[in-house]
This record gives C-alpha cells, structure tokens and sequence, in this order.
C-alpha cells in the first residue's frame, strides 16, 4: 500500500548525544537526497548502509549540520517501506531544526505511534503485537519494558485463555442441553452456572485489578515528596534518582516550581514531583508553590511526607499529615545524624498506619528501607508479582471491563429465573469479549468442544 | 442416440429432499421446471433417520414454509409423532420434531409435485451438463435426452461416486442400495470444481414384531396438537410412541473385540465423517469411560414393522450387527431386517459457490443439499429452496434472494458454507447462530413471509392474514405499555396464584409481563384485551415484551455489524496485491471472494487486522473513485 512519507524524532528529546530524525514512505530517499551532500547520492547506497556526508538547507544553500545517513530500503525495515534515519548531534536545537528541514521538503510529521501503525498495516506485525509495541514506545521504566514484552509474549495470553477454556466447557454443556435435548447429559441449571458465572467474575476482576498496576507500570506511580522548608525533600529526590537533579541549598524555599523525574525503585516505576515546602506564609510566590503542593498530594498516587528530626514537630508537619490522611503515605524522618528533637513516638501515633521510615539523607542512611517501604506498598495484597501478566492497553481493559459486565448480566438473569440458554447468552458473551482480547476467533472452537465433551450421534 | 428432450426455463436434478423443494419453489414462481431424478419411487426419500425437525433443524423447516415451501406441510400430514423439545428452555431453542411415516411422507411429496402447475417430474438419470461460454444451458441423461434450461439445480444428494461399506464388503452404490450416480461426478471434476469425499453411515432396521417393548421406556408425542407449517389446520391425533433403550457392557466388549473388521478402523474408508453422527464403533473407542449409551427405537411408519435403531449407527460386518443387536436390553430375540452401513460419497467444496448457491465457475449452474457438503433432510431443504428461488430468479433475469445470519438459519447454514467451508459433513446447531434470540421457532413468518411473498411464493390470501396478525401484535403489545394496573385485592390474588410477588405500587402492564412468572394469561386476566387473541398472537406478544431487553441487544449488534455487511467489495478485486493482508489470507480470500467486508470477516484464517487492512484498501479506493472529476451533468428540471 502506499501511503505518503512521514517523519519524527526518533530518540528521546535531550537525550544522549546523539539524535535521529526517521523517515518512512516511498519518499523518503528523494527528500533526503534534497538535502544530504555526501560523496554519493543516497539512491545510490546499497540498502542497510551508513552513509556519511553533511545536510544542506537548499533554501539558503548553507550547511546545517554533519549527519550519518542510514539508507534502509523496504521491505526488510520495521514498516516495510523504504526508511531513512538522519543521525545528526545531539541537542534539541540541532535535531529540531533537522526534522523542521525534512518536513518543509515534502516529509509529514509522524504522529505518535505511526511508524508502527504502518508497520501493522503494512503486515509486518498483527494488532496485539502492535498494541505492545505502542506500549513498548510510552514505557519509561524497566519495569514497564517487561510487561510491553510480557505482552508481545502472551503472558496475558495465557492466563485468558485459561479463563476462556472454562467458560468454553460451560457454554458446551449448556448447548447440548439444547441441541441434543434428549441426550442423557446432565441439565446445565442455574445453579451451576451461577456459580461458574462468580467464579469467572472473580477471575477477571482479578485481572482489571492488575489493570491499575500495569497502568502504572507504563506510566508511573506518581508519587508527590511534601514536607517543609528544608527538612530535605529536594535531597530525597535526588537520593532516590541517584544523581543531583533539584537543586539543594540550605536556604529554605530552594523549590519553587515543582521538579519532576522517572525512576524505577526495586521494580516500581515512579514519577517523582519535588515540591515548595509547605508552610503558612505571606510570601505571595511561595503562597502560589503552597497553593499546588496541597493539589498535587490530590493527584498523587503516593506521598513522601519528610519531616525534620532535628526539629520538633510543628503545626505544619501537623497539617501535612492531616492533608495526607487516607492516601498511600510514607513518613520519612530525616536528619537523623543530627541531634534527636522529634517526638518519634507521637509522629508514628500521627501515622497510624501510613509506613515511618528514619533517615540521613546527608549521610545515606535509611534509604534502602525507604525504597523497601515503597516496594511493599505497591506490591501489597493479591498482587502476583511473579508472573507480571499485568493488563495495561487500555483496549484490554476496556473488553474486560465489558466482559465483566456480561458476566454480571448473566448472574442477573440467572438471579431472576431466566431461562438457561437466555443466561448463557451473556456468557458467551464474555467469551467472545475474552477472545477478542487476545485476538482469537470465534470460529468452531464452541462445536469442536461440543463434540470433545460429549459423546453424541445417531 | 441423443435426442432434444424440450426446453424450460429450470432443470432440477434430483428429487431428494433439497430437488423437491428447489423444483416445487421454481414452478411455483412461475418458471417453466424439470425434474429428474434416478428413481421415482424414492422422491423425498428418507434414507436414515424417519424424523424431521429438532433444534435448528426445526426452525428451518419453518423458515421454509414461512418462504413458501412444502417441508412442513408434508410432515404436518405424514407424521406419527410430534413434540415440542426444550419447553424447559427459552422461547429461542424451543424447537419441534416429528417421527415421520417415511412411505407416506414420500407419496405425499410426489403427488403435491405431480399436481404442481409449471413442473415436470420424470425419471432419468444426467451424466453431463452443456455448457456453453462459461454458463449452463442444460443437462444430458443417460438415455440421451438433451434438456436446455437456463439454469440448472443439482442436487445429487450422497449418490455421486457413491460406494456402500459394510464390515469388509464394498461396493459402488447410492444410498438403500440405489444406484450410484459416477459420471456425473467425473464431469464435474473435469469441469473443474474441487471435490471432497465424504462419509456418512446409518444403524440396522429391525421387525418390531420382535422386540420386547416392556424392557424399553416409552417415548410418546406430546398431548397438544402441534404443527410445523403455520398454515397447517388440521391435526393429526394419532400418535405413535418411541422407545428407549441403552447399550451394556456386553455390547461395548462385543464390539471392542471385532474392531479390526470395522471399515473405519481397518483403513478402508478414505471419507470424512461427521463428528456428530459417529458410528457405535466411535462411540466406544473414544468415550470408553461411558458405561452405556442410548438406542431409540423409532418406527418407520404407520403401515411397516421396520423399525430405526437410533444409536446404533454402525459399519461393522453384518454377523457382528447381529450379536450386538441382541446385546440391548428388549432386542435379545430381534431380527434385523436391514444392516446398518456406511456409504462414502463425493461432495463439491462449497466455498465455489456465491451465497446464491450459484457457482462462480459456471455461471446459472446451482447446487444444494448434500453434494453442497451437508448432512440433513432440513439443511438440504433449506438450500433446496434458496437454488431453486435463485435458479428461477435467475431464468427471469432478477436479483438473487440471498439470506443473512440474522434473517434465519437457512442464512446461517449457506454462509457458512460459501464463507468457511466444511472439512466434514455439516450439521446445523443452535450454536452456529450468533442470533439465535432472533432466529425463533415462533417467529419465521416474521423473518421470511415478506420475502417469500416477494418473490411469488406467497398467496395474497396467506399474505393478508400474515399482515393482519402482524397488526394484532403490535396493537397488544402497544396497548400494554399504555394499561396501567393498579395494585388491589384481586390483582395480587392473580400474582399470588402466579407465585410471584404481591405488587406495591401501580405497574404498567408489560412490566408485570416481564416477571418470570407471569404469562400473558395472567396479564390478560388483569386487563383484558378488546377481543381475546388467537394463541400465536398471545404467544408473540409475550416474548415480544418477556424478552425485549436481550432481542434489543442482539439487535443492536445485528445493526452494529450492518455496516460491514453493507460495504461491498467487488468480486473481482484482486488479494494478492494488498501486502498488508496476510498471505495466508490474501489466499483464503481470493478464493472466496466474500462479497461484503462482514462476510470477509468469517472467513477463516483472516484475522481482524487483515479487514483493518481491507477497510483502509477499500477506503483509499474509494477516496480515490470521488476525487477523480464527476463525469456527469447534475439532473436538472
Ligand atoms: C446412509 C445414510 C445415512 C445418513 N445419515 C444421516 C444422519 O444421520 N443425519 C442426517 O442428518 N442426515 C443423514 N443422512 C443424510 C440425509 O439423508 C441427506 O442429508 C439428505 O437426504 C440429503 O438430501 P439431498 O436432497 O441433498 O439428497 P438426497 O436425498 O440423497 O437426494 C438425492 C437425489 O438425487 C437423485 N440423483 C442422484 N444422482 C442423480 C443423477 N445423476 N441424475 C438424476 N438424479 C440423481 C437421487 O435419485 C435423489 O433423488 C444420511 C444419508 C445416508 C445415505
Ligand atoms: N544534617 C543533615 N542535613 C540534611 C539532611 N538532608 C538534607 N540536609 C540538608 O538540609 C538542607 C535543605 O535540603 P533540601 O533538600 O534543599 O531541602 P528541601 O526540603 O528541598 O528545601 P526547600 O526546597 O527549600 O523547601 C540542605 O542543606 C541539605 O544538605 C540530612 O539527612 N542531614
Ligand atoms: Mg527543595
């Protein structure tokens, strides 16, 4: 198929050195010998070569940057089209204006994900591989790579599928009830598919409840660091990511604005928000900084409450407490290589059941059970960490959701006395919705059952 | 030695049940038809099982007579049992069944054609077809008569190649000992069409006067008068019951040890069988835990002591027949009159075939029934009186009637086929219906009258009535959102007979109907309509109103998909240069060539990203076609 030729910057903004600007479509190498100067034009490279030379913007005839040019013709490339990859230097700046050069000589700005909508229209992959591939691209944790590859592996799959096979055994039994009427098969009754019905329902619910996990691990736990001026929340952020990201200084205020980075703790993605410290004031700038720490322990999925142990506890830590009440909350008290003036005792009291960890961000001390602390938290309850089946397209979620539903409606119907093959109705249903989610088709799957299971003939 | 034998408009090959109702439906409509067959005293013969209906089939058997056909009304009057199965279930898998009298109902058939107006029944058999240009102009018998048509129905049922396996005797046979029908098979094949061989079997018939009926459990017909046609208005009363009996573990040992004498296990059958119908030798070998398994004894008529062994289907040596026959319960001193066997038949691959029937090879050439890859008296109807609407359509030079999966089983049944294909002979389930709340029993004049009428299979008068009851429904129905009914003594005196719970505030009508309980008796009781309803009426209203939440729903998803049932592809659009299909399914389509995106969608082995693919294809074929500059002045006037 033909489709016109796009392009995008392939390698995340800022990072590293080195930044590519792809190209894809039956174009693609036309509009990139407009603008390369090498010793050969690119029609002439071989497919799958580098190519080194330098790009012109024609319009002022003027040289913009020194590139390694990939040529890669199609299909042996990730869409099947004819490819091409700009390696220019890094830096926003350079690989932007690149891009904007590419896309005044003829090029569309890809959007996001399609590259790989081409590849799968293109027949390179199927939709449930594109699907993880998607997630692959927006995964920005380690941890959220493995499920993208989990995926593509069908991990979930497998544990569908499973749940389909049970569903598949019931409808069957209820079909030669109808199509075999006087068989001497015993009646499917309502009693038994409600009860097969709960059970499904638990399964899948099991599995959406993972969905919040796998949500996670794709986009981050968003996790909100509040405490006062200079107890050392900017110094936590940057103990936990390893590398001085927030400023810190001893002045209290530093933050104003709020900073935010990824990093994953012992397999949990987190997206880290260094906030102002909170505290009453008249100071009109930090007011506004006070004003969006309180909304953001709202929107945040974890609070890091840091409080001071060189200081006894104020009316503000009091209030941040308060303020945390009923969220997923750790209390980090720090400083503790300085003199011990806290009540410890009243603030664990304070906390209830929130987590109280002790630390000396200074001296490194207590970040290990910090990071134990937020390991547990997320992985707590009946989550399975082991086999990360985690649910995390939102198209998966959303069949689950509905094949919950069906499942509901069934056991409402069976609840009210409906006929048998009225309830199965839904239940297949469900089935189809589960196959939906793995791709698989309807086909003679429920007749081959039939007859595997029952021995039926004339 | 050949001679012209006269032209018509249609030729039917075959009087089987699909020949019957595909040449009764094209007179009828006026086109000038032949039938032949091999042997008239076999016109709707029953060669196994002596019953019609039963879920899905049943309901086709409806549909049939809902479009006009003759099924229903013929075992409505030669039937010597009838039951309405599944009462315990929802109104959609009820279905009927009926122990037919096979004599009569073959003589009645033949009459009902003799006396048809248009139709020309004849005994002969065809060995080759004319073809001229690609399309059909008519068919040569053995005798030398050539017949000229403009289309041409064959439907040849078991008899093509046919060959009889019993035990470790084979030979080349039509069903009963008929005679087999070969070189029209071979001319087919050379014509081009891809064939495959297929197997079926039926059990022995034994003298009734032999059995001891007080070691077997009674079957009878139900009290109620039922009927299959919904013209039918006369009843038959008297019934004949059925017995049930069951195998041991004698049986099961006597066959496990003369297993290397059965054809099917010796290798000398090269036909598939149907998993549905497995031999008793099946039955053992792959259910071996089964302690026992059911025998039926089913009468074969009114004026015959053959009786049908339904159970013991089998293609073991006669003597073994024999020793497990006396095996069950109530059959020690029986004598077989007939023994069972397997016959293995050709059949033609149904994906060539349009959801017409027609073949995309030769063109007014249409097939039915069994040879199309089925099994079943009613599924070979059912398509029986599609070809034969199609083939008339076709003579009269008009569109083609094609049914689709929400409109009736009949749809279900040929899509299926022309879509899918069958690796084994295929039977139609309940379970193959997506729609099944919308496939009723009750409701197939509903589905189907209105096309039947169309296409002049339906009386005025019957067409009349049909509307009027249709006019009925609607007014009950409607008058019961409107009646409000307020609770009191005697109203929940009418719920507590009813055993559902008392009522506490004012309901409208049709939301007491929706209890479980309550029926649209009850409802009638507390308010009563203008004039009281005729049963089918009443029926309708209550499983309009009962079920109305799970019809919309089925609904809707009919509407959903009527999208990609109404974006058309052309039928000569090439796969093969679409790279983003798959290649597996780029050749799965090709050779099908779905007419419509929906119907690409079921064929098997294209996967939902390929109709993504598809959609997008046509879609930028379509942009395309409406950029190029309009060619035609706008009308004006
Ligand atoms: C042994 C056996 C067991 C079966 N068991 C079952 C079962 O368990 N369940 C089930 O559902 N179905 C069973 N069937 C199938 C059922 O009988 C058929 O599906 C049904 O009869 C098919 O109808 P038809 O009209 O397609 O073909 P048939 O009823 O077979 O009719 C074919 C007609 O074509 C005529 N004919 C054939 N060749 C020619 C020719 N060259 N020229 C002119 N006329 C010709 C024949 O005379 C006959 O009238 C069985 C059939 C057999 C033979
Ligand atoms: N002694 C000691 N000093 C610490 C510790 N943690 C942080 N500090 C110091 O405390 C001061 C404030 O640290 P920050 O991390 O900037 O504190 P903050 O909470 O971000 O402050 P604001 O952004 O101003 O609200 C710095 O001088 C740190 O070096 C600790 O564990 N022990
Ligand atoms: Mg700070």
């Amino acid at each position: 198929m033909d489709f016109d030729t796009i392009a995008a910057i392939s390698t995340p903004m800022g990072e590293g050195a080195i930044g590519i600007v792809r190209l894809s479509g039956g174009d693609s190498l036309p509009i990139a010998d407009k603008l390369y100067k090498g010793k050969h034009p690119l029609a002439q490279a071989s497919t799958h070569t580098i190519n080194y030379g330098h790009l012109i913007d024609p319009d002022v005839n003027e040289t913009v940057e020194e590139v390694m040019v990939s040529v890669l013709r199609g299909p042996k490339t990730y869409t099947k089209e004819d490819m091409v990859e700009i390696n220019c230097h890094g830096g926003i700046t350079s690989v932007n204006r690149v891009l904007q050069l590419v896309l005044n000589n003829g090029a569309r700005l890809a959007e996001p994900g399609e590259f790989t909508k081409r590849a799968f229209l293109n027949g390179r992959i199927d939709l449930s591989q594109a699907e993880g591939v998607m997630d692959l691209i927006q995964a920005k944790t380690e941890r959220a790579m493995n499920v993208a590859m989990n995926q593509v592996e069908g991990k979930l799959a497998e544990r569908i599928q499973r749940l389909r096979q049970e569903l598949l055994e019931t409808v069957a039994h209820v079909e030669v009830n109808i199509d075999y009427p006087e068989f001497d098969a015993e009646e499917m009754t309502l009693e038994v598919l409600r009860t097969k019905g709960g059970a499904v329902r638990e399964d899948i619910d099991r599995l959406l409840r993972t969905a919040h996990q796998g949500k996670i691990l794709r986009e981050g736990l968003s996790t909100v660091i509040i405490g006062r001026p200079n107890v050392g929340k900017s110094s936590l952020l940057n103990s936990l990511v390893h590398e001085n990201k927030a400023i810190v200084t001893d002045i209290p205020g530093t933050t104003r604005d709020v900073v935010e980075e990824y990093v994953n703790v012992r397999g949990v993605p987190l997206r880290l928000l260094d906030t102002a410290g909170i505290r009453e004031t008249e100071d009109k700038v930090e007011r506004i900084g006070v004003e969006r720490s309180r909304k953001l322990v709202g929107e945040g999925e974890l609070v890091l409450v840091v409080v001071n142990q060189n200081e006894p506890l104020t009316e503000e830590d009091q209030e941040l407490f308060r303020l945390t009440e009923g969220h997923d909350a750790i209390i980090i008290v720090n400083k503790n290589d300085l003199e011990d003036r806290i009540d410890l005792a009243r603030v664990k009291e304070i906390a209830g059941d929130r987590p109280v960890v002790t630390t000396s961000l200074l001296e490194d001390r207590g970040v290990d059970e910090l990071e134990e602390a937020i390991r547990g938290l997320f992985f707590e309850g009946d989550l399975e960490t082991g086999d990360m089946s985690y649910v995390s397209n939102s198209r998966h979620i959303a069949l689950l959701t509905d094949a919950k539903k069906a499942v509901d409606e069934a056991m409402t119907a069976a609840e009210e006395g409906m006929p048998v093959d009225m309830v199965q109705i839904d239940i297949t249903k469900a089935w189809e919705l589960l196959g939906e989610v793995i791709g698989d088709q309807v086909n003679e799957s429920l007749i081959d059952q039939l007859f595997a299971q029952f021995c039926l003939g004339k | 030695m050949s001679y012209h034998g006269g032209e018509f408009d249609v030729i039917v090959v075959g009087a089987g049940h699909a020949g019957v109702e595909a040449g009764l439906a094209s007179a009828r409509m006026g086109a000038d038809t032949l039938m032949l067959t091999l042997n008239l005293d076999a016109v709707a013969f029953m060669p196994c099982n002596p019953s019609v209906g039963g879920p899905a089939k049943g309901i086709v058997v409806r549909e049939i007579d809902a479009l006009g056909g003759e099924m229903a009304r013929n075992i409505d009057k030669t039937h010597i049992q009838m039951r309405m199965l599944n009462t315990g279930k929802g109104p959609a898998v009820r279905a009927l069944r009926a122990q037919a009298d096979k004599f009569t109902y073959q003589q009645e058939m033949k009459e009902t054609i003799e006396d048809t107006e248009n139709l020309i029944l004849r005994q002969g058999m065809v060995e080759d077809l004319i073809v001229e240009n690609g399309a059909v102009r008519g068919v040569i018998t053995q005798t030398g008569a050539k017949y000229y048509a403009e289309t041409v129905v064959i439907t040849t049922g078991t008899y093509l190649r046919g060959k009889v396996i019993l035990g470790e005797l084979s030979y080349e046979s039509g069903p009963n000992n008929m005679q087999p029908s070969v070189n029209l098979s071979y001319r087919l094949q050379e014509m081009g069409f891809e064939m495959e061989r297929f197997k079926t079997g039926t059990p022995p018939r034994v003298n009734g006067n032999s059995i001891d009926y007080s070691k077997t459990e009674k079957q009878p017909g139900d009290d109620v008068a039922r009927a299959f046609s919904f013209e039918t208005t006369e009843y038959i009363t008297d019934q004949l019951p059925c017995w049930l009996t069951y195998t041991n573990e004698e049986t099961h040992s006597l066959i496990n040890d003369n297993l290397q004498r059965s054809p099917m296990y010796s290798g000398m059958v090269e036909g598939t069988g149907p998993r549905y119908c497995p031999s008793i030798e099946d039955k053992i070998v792959r259910f071996h835990d089964k302690p026992r398994h059911q025998i039926f004894l089913e009468p074969e008529g009114r004026s015959t002591k053959e009786v049908y062994v339904q159970g013991l289907s089998t293609s073991l040596p006669e003597d073994v027949q024999h020793r497990i026959l006396k095996s069950v319960p109530g059959l020690e001193n029986v004598r077989m009159m007939r023994p069972g066997y397997a016959i293995e038949y050709d059949a033609i691959v149904p994906t060539q075939l349009w959801p017409s029937l027609e073949t995309k090879k030769i063109s007014g050439l249409f097939t039915a029934g069994q040879i199309n890859g089925t099994s079943g008296y009613e599924e070979a109807a059912g398509q029986g009186i599609m070809a034969g609407i199609n083939a008339a359509l076709a003579a009269q030079n008009r569109d083609p009637l094609i049914l689709d999966r929400s409109e009736a089983y009949i749809g279900v049944l040929i899509d299926d086929l022309v879509t899918k294909g069958t690796n084994e002979p295929y039977r139609l389930l309940t379970s193959r219906a997506e729609y099944r709340l919308l496939l009723r029993h009750d409701n197939a004049d509903f589905r189907l009258l209105e096309k039947g009428y169309q296409a002049g299979l339906i009386s005025n008068d019957r067409y009349e009535r049909f509307k009027n009851k249709e006019k009925e429904i609607d007014a009950e129905v409607q008058r019961l959102r409107k009646a409000v009914i307020k609770p009191d003594e005697t109203v929940n005196q009418v719920m507590a007979d009813a055993g559902t719970a008392q009522m506490k505030e004012a309901l409208a009508a049709d939301v007491i109907l929706k209890r479980p309980e309550i029926s649209y008796e009850h409802i009638a009781q507390l308010t009563p309509p203008p004039k009281t309803l005729a049963p089918e009426v009443a029926e309708q209203v209550e499983i309009t109103v009962k079920y109305e939440g799970y019809i919309a729903k089925q609904m809707e998803q009919v509407d959903k998909l009527k999208n990609m049932e109404n974006k058309k592809i052309p039928e000569n659009l090439d796969y093969m240069q679409i790279n983003g299909i798959a290649y597996e399914a780029r050749q799965k389509l090709s050779e099908v060539r779905p007419l419509s995106v929906a119907q690409a969608s079921r064929v098997s082995g294209v996967n939902p990203s390929d109709i993504s693919v598809l959609l997008v294809y046509l879609e930028q074929g379509n942009l395309q076609r409406t950029s190029e500059p309009e060619t035609e002045t706008p009308a004006s006037n």
